[in-house]
């Protein structure tokens, strides 16, 4: 008699498979936990690998001893249906498999322990870079209240360089229902619930666009709720924030295109900073522009697409909040040439 | 003890029209049949629930797949958990519990029939109540909806605001339906251990399954009502202007959670127990030894009855709670872990020295064992509050719970319908398709979840309907996806194997497996009043001590 042997993988060859692919996947679209490129996913990712090794060491022991045992006292055709010696216990044997677990856990708690307590004790340097994170369906509301700065879905913060941190201190609330801000190179999850203010803190080691999205079951788009985080170097960031600051553009050739987002519905969901639109329930447009992506990263951010949004939400993103404008082709082509001068 | 069979006529006529054959399975007390119609309901779910999984991952095939809309997905992965925990886990386990419990301890019936068969109806109304959803959703305009809000339906997704209509509804009222009926069904399993044993069975000597369904019933007198309370709560919200739930008129969305999984943690022990219980029992016979070290299994069981209470809290590290609250949860639930791994040390010494059978369903075992191994390291794993901040809610988290519910859960249930068959219909299983099912299952099995793992830690959450390319998690998910479709195959054989064997299968006799426990005493199936004169025992294995006199259990005990 066989058993399944071929189709167990030990988790320690899983493990390193896993590694071999975080490694082939360390561009800059990886999502992987095991491609950690600030210090809170740093911590995790050292406690998972002990976690691992503890865990796989485990396996491999009771493993050998269950497949030991299937293959060794399987019952043979010259048994003669005889009955193997009836043994009832061991308090020995029993003591022996109680005590070792107690002492795995034990060790295992403490790690565990340090690493909570590294990261969510850590203290806030006054260096620190504040962020206001708003979840809402479908979409990232990022505030900044020391810069002045609103924007939505694509986070830009500082890289933070050891020698002198400016870890990114990120407050987190919600609009609506629970969301999640999960960004796996960055840091693990923590959620966004309404009436509840959370905390987490970032702090990149390297420039780059770091991916992830919500991780927590928000509504039917829950999963085109896609989360980008910038991480740029001092001198970018700092160019960022200044042109973050800027009023949206006043440019006299798209007016018309002006007149007709003042006058429909846009305005009671979107703002543009120096018009008239102040709407706080979708993202603020005042930077269209310097975003990659629309719909929550639903979508690149071109001009086609940009139309076809405007025009029907549900193409890119069925059941989005955002509702088909439904505007007449000249009116259609003015907003979008409003829009793409909101650099 | 008795062996032989008096024959009732008056209860065995043939030839009865089918309507008073439907009249008699309507209006039993049975706990024979009330629990045969708890497994059938839990099957004829297993399927539709099923289904549901397959056209989810039909979805998830490949990246931005549009074979079903988002809405439709939502309500697929809600109906999908609702369905499987709710009216396939819990009836299909008090279905064997109500079946073998009074025949394992040497009883006639439950101590309250009539409450056991009101706690089956309520909860085959609760589980009609669920699909009538389908219909009656969203009121009576036309377009009939099932609840979206996930099987957690957390708050505020089931505030009016983002869950109009009836669909949450529904939900609601089909899981306190079921909440009733297991609470009606725990106590009388609680009463008939406790005061319906035979003559010699002291709580010392009753075998492992009765304990182990004391203990669970224990777990669900404690955590049911608090799970019905919030649907009272939920419900006091959407019609009576309660803001228990309602964040926008400041109420608590952790308040849910919190009551949730005070339920649902302590769930998955109320559902593993159980199968704890099938292990117990079947390895030993295909081992040819009693069971190794009964009081510490008693022990450990306990012991898991209570660390379990006191665990929920890891499904909620994600929600900022403090250091320490963290901290004490990651201990807790690792400490589950050990009597957990004492029961997996002691059915290994039940096998060691022994002369193992490898019949269908000590394959089952074998495979359980197995797996139920790996999701417990991957439980230690996420039990580390760390850890769990990156893969909760991921696809590892999705894998390691379909490991304890697939892997583990339903290998035991595989291994108990093949074990117990024969006494329930008075013929066999098929052995050769009972291999190839597990075979198939076993493939399958592990090309769904073990790669499932995987996205997971590629960063891929649960609950979307679609998933972006160029995250390595494409072709990953092609591979489960192939695999689920061989586990239906699997299920499918299973299905033909019970009822081809129904009518084809080879003549069981009383004891097909040469086992020990009471209910191997009585004929197959079992006439109506089990016993035709009360047994009494004298050891853990009464059959034992029959079958080999000049070597007694009782002189060991």
């Amino acid at each position: 008699m066989k058993f399944p042997l071929k189709s167990f993988e030990p988790p320690g060859r899983i493990a390193l498979s896993l590694v071999c692919l975080a490694a082939a996947g360390r561009a800059d679209n990886s999502t992987s936990i095991f491609a950690p490129a600030a210090t809170p996913a740093h911590a995790i990712f050292g406690l998972s690998m002990f976690v691992l090794a503890v865990t796989g060491l485990i396996f491999v022991v009771v493993f050998t001893l269950l497949a030991y045992a299937v293959i060794k006292f399987r019952g043979r055709a010259g048994d003669g249906g005889r009955e193997p010696a009836q043994v009832y216990g061991s308090t020995q044997i029993e003591l022996a498999w109680t005590v070792i677990p107690v002492l795995i856990v034990v060790v295992l708690f403490l790690a565990t322990a340090r690493v909570i307590h590294a990261i969510q004790d850590a203290p806030k340097p006054a260096s620190a870079v504040d962020v206001t994170v708003i979840g809402h369906q479908f979409w990232w509301e990022f505030r900044y209240p020391k810069l002045g700065i609103v924007t939505a879905n694509e986070m830009h913060i500082p890289v933070s360089d050891p020698a002198h941190p400016t870890p990114t201190f990120l407050k987190l609330l919600s609009a609506d229902t629970d969301h999640s801000f999960w960004v796996p190179t960055l840091a693990g999850k923590t959620d966004l619930i309404p009436n509840r203010v959370n905390e987490m803190w970032l702090d990149p080691s390297r420039v780059g666009i770091y991916l992830g999205q919500c991780a927590q079951y928000c509504g039917t788009q829950h999963a085109k709720m896609l989360l980008r985080v910038s991480v740029d170097s001092a001198a970018d960031f700092d160019r960022w924030v200044r042109a973050e600051q800027q009023a949206g553009a006043q440019d006299a050739k798209v007016v018309a295109g002006k007149r007709v987002f003042e006058t429909t519905a846009c305005i009671n969901c979107h703002a543009i900073n120096g018009t008239a639109a102040d709407g706080r329930f979708g993202p603020d447009l005042t930077h269209l522009m310097s975003r990659a992506t629309l719909a929550s990263g639903g979508a690149e951010n071109t001009s086609a697409l940009l139309r076809l949004w405007i025009q029907n939400p549900d193409a890119i993103k069925p059941g989005s909040l955002m509702p088909a404008m439904k505007l007449n082709d000249a009116d259609l082509d003015a907003v979008v040439a409003y829009l793409e001068t909101l650099r | 003890m008795s062996t032989e069979v008096i024959p009732i006529e008056a209860l065995q006529a043939a030839g009865k029209p089918w309507t008073e054959t439907l009249h008699e399975w309507v209006t039993t007390v049975d706990h024979k049949r009330l629990g045969l119609l708890y497994i059938v309901l839990a099957l004829l779910f297993l399927v539709v629930g099923g289904v549901e999984a397959l056209i989810m991952r039909i979805q998830l095939v490949h990246a931005h797949n549009t074979f079903v809309s988002p809405q439709v997905f939502n309500r697929l992965f809600t109906m999908h958990g609702t369905t499987m925990i709710f009216f396939v886990a819990m009836p299909i386990l008090f279905g064997f519990a109500n079946y073998l419990v009074p025949l394992m301890i040497g009883a006639r019936d439950m101590a309250f029939p009539r409450l056991n068969a009101f706690s089956f109806w309520l909860s085959a109304l609760g589980g009609l109540l669920l699909y009538f959803s389908l219909l009656g959703g969203s009121g009576l305009y036309g377009a009939g909806n099932a609840p979206d809000v996930g099987w957690w339906a957390y708050a505020p997704l089931t505030a009016k605001a983002f869950s109009p209509g009836h669909s949450s509804d529904y939900w609601t009222i089909a899981v306190m339906l079921s909440g009733f009926g297991s609470v009606g069904t725990a106590i009388n399993i609680i009463a008939t251990i406790l005061s319906m044993r035979c003559p010699g069975m002291h709580l010392g000597r009753m075998p492992l399954l009765a304990w182990l369904n004391l203990v669970m019933s224990g777990m669900v007198l404690i955590t049911v009502t608090p799970l019905t309370a919030a649907q009272l709560m939920l419900l006091v919200d959407r019609y009576l202007g309660g803001h228990f739930f309602d964040t926008q008129a400041g109420g608590s969305a952790v308040l849910w959670m919190h009551f949730f999984w005070i339920f649902g943690h302590p769930e998955v022990y109320v559902l593993i127990l159980p199968c704890f219980a099938f292990i117990s029992e079947i390895v030993p016979v295909f081992s040819r030894k009693p069971i190794f070290g009964y009081p510490v299994m008693v022990g450990a069981t306990i012991c898991i009855g209570f660390v379990s209470m006191s665990v929920w809290a890891h499904h909620m590290f994600t929600i900022g709670m403090n250091s320490y609250a963290n901290s004490f949860f990651t201990i807790t639930t690792m400490a589950v872990g050990i009597p957990t791994g004492i029961k997996i040390f002691n059915w290994l010494g039940t096998m060691w020295g022994g002369r193992i059978q490898f019949k269908t369903p000590m394959l089952f075992c074998v495979g359980f064992l197995f797996q139920f191994l790996i999701a417990g390291l991957t439980g230690i794993m996420l039990a580390s509050a760390p850890f769990d901040w990156q893969l909760g809610n991921s696809y590892f988290v999705v894998a390691h719970f379909h490991y304890v519910i697939v892997g583990g859960i339903l290998f035991a249930l595989f291994a108990a319908f093949y074990y117990w068959y024969p006494k329930i219909t008075g013929r066999m299983l098929s052995e050769s398709l009972g291999k190839l099912h597990f075979w198939l299952f076993v493939i399958g099995f592990h090309a769904t979840f073990d790669t499932m793992h995987i996205p997971g830690i590629l960063g891929m959450p649960r609950r979307i309907y679609t998933y972006e390319p160029g995250r390595g998690w494409d072709a990953l998910n092609l591979v489960v996806s192939v695999g689920t479709a061989i586990q239906a195959i699997a299920i499918l054989i299973f299905v033909w194997n019970l009822i081809s064997s129904y009518w084809k299968g080879a003549r069981a006799g009383n004891d097909p497996w040469d086992a020990w426990t009471l209910e191997w005493s009585v004929a197959s199936p079992p006439p109506a009043y089990n016993f035709a004169s009360i047994p009494a025992v004298a050891s853990r294995r009464p059959l034992w001590d029959l079958k080999h006199p000049e070597d007694p259990d009782s002189l060991y005990e």
